[in-house]
């Protein structure tokens, strides 16, 4: 991955930043640029906002087999997360034991390495979950 | 609009075909198809070739043209197209060669599809399949393309009560059928043990629930209506070819238990058809997971939703059951050559309302249902067909 590309990402992966519709309150992440519900009234309306970070666990897997960028990082948990604001995001559950997560379960964000671009290039940061205890 | 009809079928082997170049598999399948018809190259007007990601596996773009040279087309200098939305790139190059027949524009169509998947090593396959997902939002973070799947799977599970049972039964099944068919990558019977034993990818599903890493082609082609007969007796008429879209990523969806582009496009062609899915003779079903072939049997109407995984265990789809769904093992058991997958599910219906199927053979099948989804559900393409 070039290093440009991780970069433009940084704000919205670093502080989990999405979009909201001003004119429906709709809160979007990860950030698009249109409102699927308001579309031609949501353009140059859709601005920046910041999720809270906190959410519940809609669904989640244990990956056993992983991508090359993810190699000997398995077994890893990722959830589908559904965030306080109304959004769903696809992240990683950390710091817990795989066999405590469940459908259900509360997590917030936390700021976590997420993969490195081979031995000598950029590493990557963005948003993990833990449990809220 | 005119009607269309297909006049020619024509595939590969599925599986791992070490001796064979993807040149040699788009070849061999188009000249399969074009010997079927019965067609010279002096009739094709243009040819609609379907590839996921040929660039990556082979390194090779502009299958258009690869596909014009192969087949000894150059001085014809036939338009042709290659077609790519990721799994469903086969649907969706059978939906424009649909397109290009019924507007009267073209008259005899070729469509392809193609994927030579075994050129990589196996972690390069699983990179290369997770561009079909969110790049940026799902798979950087590490999910992978069996790893959305599988969070469709708990979801349901946890909803419905499905169990890992009931999705082992969709391979055990698939893989009964792909027994009986000799292009099939698989051609092994396996139990439900064999599933559950089989070693985990993304929990809940194991090795055994998920489609393979497939080389392969599949050709069709089409002819308006009114002119098939010049070309066979056996005409098969596709009576709805419908496209939909949705989100690329999964978390983006309005459902983790359905496909709504599955639901969209199916409720239209259904409409197009004129039936009802009772009147589904047989179905090949995009079953990449095995949860994927119980979501798609309640998104085509077979079943309500959440009773997939029931109706399966009871033998719904089964080869002698009301609705048998992927007589060909599916992708499950006769492999997923991604780009080919698409046109694949063509031929098997074909052969079936034409009769031919052999040992699968569906008795008096007159309407069979293809549906070819692709990603996670962010493209689908449903095609009713019906013998004349």
């Amino acid at each position: 991955m070039g290093v440009a590309r991780y970069w433009r990402e940084i704000p919205y992966r670093y502080n989990l930043i999405g979009k909201k519709c001003k004119v429906c309150n709709k809160v979007y992440f990860p950030p698009r640029s249109i409102c699927p519900k308001c579309r031609r009234k949501s353009i140059g309306k859709m601005e920046d906002y910041m999720l809270n970070g906190k959410g519940t666990v809609e669904s989640y897997t244990i990956i056993h087999v992983p991508p090359p960028e993810f190699e000997g990082e398995s077994p890893y948990a990722i959830a589908l997360i559904r965030m306080d604001e109304g959004c769903y995001l696809t992240g990683e559950i950390v710091d817990c034991e795989l066999n405590e997560i469940h459908i259900g379960m509360r997590v917030e964000a936390c700021f976590r390495r997420i993969q490195e671009d081979g031995k000598r290039g950029a590493i990557y940061y963005g948003y993990k979950f833990k449990k809220i205890e | 609009m005119r009607e269309v009809a297909v006049i020619g079928i024509g595939m590969t082997e599925f599986g791992e075909i070490w001796h064979k170049s993807f040149r040699e598999l788009v070849a061999e399948a188009g000249i399969k198809a074009i010997m079927d018809a019965g067609i010279e190259g002096e009739e094709i007007d243009a040819m609609y070739i379907g590839g996921m990601s040929t660039g990556r596996f082979v390194g090779q773009e502009h299958v258009g043209s690869l596909a014009v040279e192969v087949a000894g087309l150059e001085d014809l200098h036939i338009p042709s197209t290659r077609i790519e939305a990721a799994c469903a790139s086969g649907g969706v190059a059978m939906h424009h060669g649909y397109l290009a027949v019924a507007s009267g524009l073209y008259d005899i169509v070729v469509v392809g599809g193609a994927e030579k998947m075994t050129d990589v090593v196996g972690g390069e396959a699983t990179n290369i399949l997770a561009s079909a997902a969110d790049r940026e939002w799902e798979a950087f973070f590490g999910a992978t393309f069996p790893g959305l799947y599988a969070l469709m799977a708990k979801y349901h599970m946890h909803k419905y009560g499905t169990t890992p049972e009931q999705l082992a039964m969709v391979a055990v099944k698939n893989h009964y059928n792909g027994s009986l068919n000799p292009k099939a990558q698989f051609k092994r019977k396996i139990s439900v043990e064999d599933v559950l034993n089989s070693p985990m990818v993304a929990e809940p599903l194991h090795l055994l629930d998920c489609s393979p890493i497939t080389d392969g082609a599949a050709a069709v082609i089409l002819a308006p209506l009114e002119m098939a007969r010049k070309y066979t007796d056996k005409i098969v008429r596709i009576k709805a070819s419908v496209q939909a879209s949705d989100t690329i990523a999964l978390h983006s969806r309005k459902s983790f238990d359905s496909l709504p582009a599955v639901q969209h496009a199916a409720k239209i062609a259904y409409e197009k058809a004129g039936i009802k899915p009772k009147d589904i003779d047989l179905a090949e079903v995009h079953d990449c997971f095995t949860i994927a072939e119980i979501i798609a049997i309640e998104d085509l109407g077979f079943v309500e939703k959440g009773k997939g995984g029931k109706a399966t265990e009871e033998g719904l789809t089964a080869l002698d059951g009301q609705i048998p769904v992927n007589t060909s093992g599916g992708l499950k058991a006769k492999g997923h050559p991604v780009g080919a997958t698409g046109v694949a599910q063509i031929n098997e219906i074909v052969l079936q309302l034409r009769g031919e199927a052999n040992k699968r053979q569906i008795e008096d099948a007159k309407i069979g249902l293809a549906h070819n989804v692709g990603g996670s559900g962010g493209t689908a393409v449903i095609h009713i067909l019906e013998v004349v």
